[in-house]
């Protein structure tokens, strides 16, 4: 089962179990990761569950759609070049060991 | 089970989650229990009307929060069963299976039910409606079968359920009884553009009609008989004419309602100790045209805000609502957000071009910017949310102009 290691606002890491599928949201509201929100249930449409990426792992994610892009725009942290929304991230094995940083808000 | 919970909430649904887990990340240490009465914990509904109908959501992927969640927060979950009365005065309920629990705090997250259709025929097999994952799964697996499937009510359920259905190819049909689509929802400019979205999509429409009956053939529906007498052929229906709210148990209680359990901004109802929110609480929302009138909005962006702002009470530090409400509804490719609360005779102002799928209308009222209606313009609606939260004060010029600069209406 993949692993996704969230780093918290506390600097702490979280490494948590999520199945092939379940988008990076979806785990990180599943196991309770705080400073990720996910106001819309995950369809793209509220920037609250906006994630830095690790360089590492950047290039083999699915690249950021239109929609995605504009909501980007609108992160509350700061938009850095390893911005993305979570819920737009599925697991998969070959993103086994993640490593996610939690932002600084959501709001 | 021991009698007493410091934090006792009827109805495992949003609101309910919510409050639970914003007491408990407000640092509430009670026992906390919810109770509700479906199989499943508290689950998303925006799927059950779209991705569960079109296959790109599953059940095992609905529920909000993780089953260690519950346990790791120390939430009680008491699923399947249901509060069947309240006595705030003994601050104590009974449940359905006569067992008795006391509370310090009792929530009201009981959500609402969908309204039935008044009319012969409503319960002939193939009439269904779109409130549970139950009600999902059965719809789902009609519209298998199916080839005509008529909607009645042209609102978010009916819309999303149309676009579902027209996706796996069943011909549709919206009767709608008011003029125009989403009629409470929207302005005409954008009740056009979603009228044509739908059209192009192949979903055919009648205004202005009401459903006099449902018309069977060995049980299963048939047709349905508008009050002109014209009749639609079809073999499945999907009513979507809105929802009650569930007051039962706070009206035997003698707790205040008027379309809804009667709530202050921290989700306080007429009894003490007794709180509600979610799509059963109506309070009064400082961004509707009468900020003093206590309305009932059906999202879950207000579910969420009442329930976080009930539990800032909780812990003594109360901050009551003040979110803007704003809500999404998918259909098709479009995207169409909405923030802030339209009044009918709001200015309405269009930015961009319909005709391009993506544009943005503006409601503007005494010269501010009081709603913003966004067709998959998902940076407009953002902003959107901090100009309502603003007031942010504009012309029509300004808005009509997609030259100018939108953020500078905040500076």
């Amino acid at each position: 089962m993949p692993t996704i290691n969230y780093i918290l606002k506390d600097g702490s890491t979280r490494a948590v179990d999520a199945p092939a599928g379940l988008s990076v949201m979806e785990a990180a509201i599943r196991a309770n990761i705080r400073g990720i929100d996910a106001e819309c249930g995950g369809c793209c449409s509220c920037a609250t569950c906006h994630v830095y990426v690790d360089e590492a792992f950047l290039d083999r994610l699915p690249p950021a759609d239109d929609m995605e892009q504009e909501l980007l725009e609108g992160v509350a942290a700061e938009r850095r070049p390893t911005s993305r929304l979570s819920c737009q991230l599925p697991m998969s094995a070959e993103l086994d060991g993640i490593v996610i940083t939690v932002p600084a808000t959501q709001a | 089970m021991n009698a007493r919970a410091a934090l006792l909430i009827a109805g495992a649904s949003y609101a309910g989650l919510q409050l639970a887990a914003s007491a408990r990340n407000l640092g509430f240490e009670g026992r906390i229990v919810m109770v509700g009465d479906e199989a499943l914990p508290p689950y998303q509904r925006p799927p059950l009307s779209k991705g569960l109908l079109t296959g790109k959501s599953t059940v095992e992927s609905l529920p909000v929060k993780s089953e260690a969640f519950y346990s790791e927060s120390g939430i009680e979950l008491l699923l399947g069963r249901r509060v069947a009365t309240l006595a705030p005065e003994r601050q104590q309920v009974t449940l359905d299976d006569g067992s008795s629990l006391e509370y310090d705090w009792l929530a009201l997250t009981t959500g609402a039910r969908c309204r039935p259709l008044p009319v012969p025929g409503a319960d002939l097999a193939g009439v269904l409606e779109v409130r549970t994952v139950d009600d999902a799964l059965r719809l789902d697996a009609a519209a298998g079968g199916a080839r005509h499937a008529c909607i009645i009510g042209g609102g978010f359920i009916g819309l999303e359920v149309a676009a579902a259905l027209a996706g796996r190819g069943l011909r549709v049909t919206v009767v709608e009884a008011l003029p125009r689509l989403l009629a409470r929802a929207v302005t005409p400019q954008m009740s056009a553009f979603v009228e044509d979205l739908h059209r192009r999509n192949g979903v055919g429409f009648a205004f202005g009609q009401a459903v006099a009956a449902l018309h069977g053939d060995n049980g299963k529906v048939c047709a349905v008989e508008l009050a002109s007498g014209e009749r639609i052929d079809c073999d499945l229906v999907v009513v979507g004419i809105g929802v009650i709210p569930n007051t039962g148990l706070a009206e035997a209680a003698g707790i205040a309602c008027a379309n809804g359990i009667l709530t202050d901004g921290l989700g306080q109802t007429s009894a003490p100790r007794v709180l509600a929110a979610g799509d059963c609480a109506a309070f009064p929302n400082p961004y509707a045209p009468d900020p003093a009138l206590p309305i009932r909005l059906e999202s879950i962006q207000a579910a969420n805000d009442l329930a976080r702002a009930a539990a800032s009470l909780l812990v003594g530090a109360p901050q009551p609502y003040a979110a803007v409400p704003w809500f999404w509804s998918d259909q098709y490719d479009a995207k169409l957000q909405m923030a802030g609360l339209m009044a009918a005779d709001d200015e309405a102002v269009v930015r961009g071009d319909p005709a391009s799928g993506r544009f943005t209308v503006f409601c503007l009222r005494n010269g501010r910017i009081a709603a913003v209606h966004t067709a998959s313009r998902p940076a407009e609606h953002m902003l959107g949310r901090k100009l309502v939260a603003a007031g942010a004060s504009a012309t029509a010029a300004q808005l009509a102009d997609e030259s100018f600069d939108l953020k500078s209406l905040l500076a």
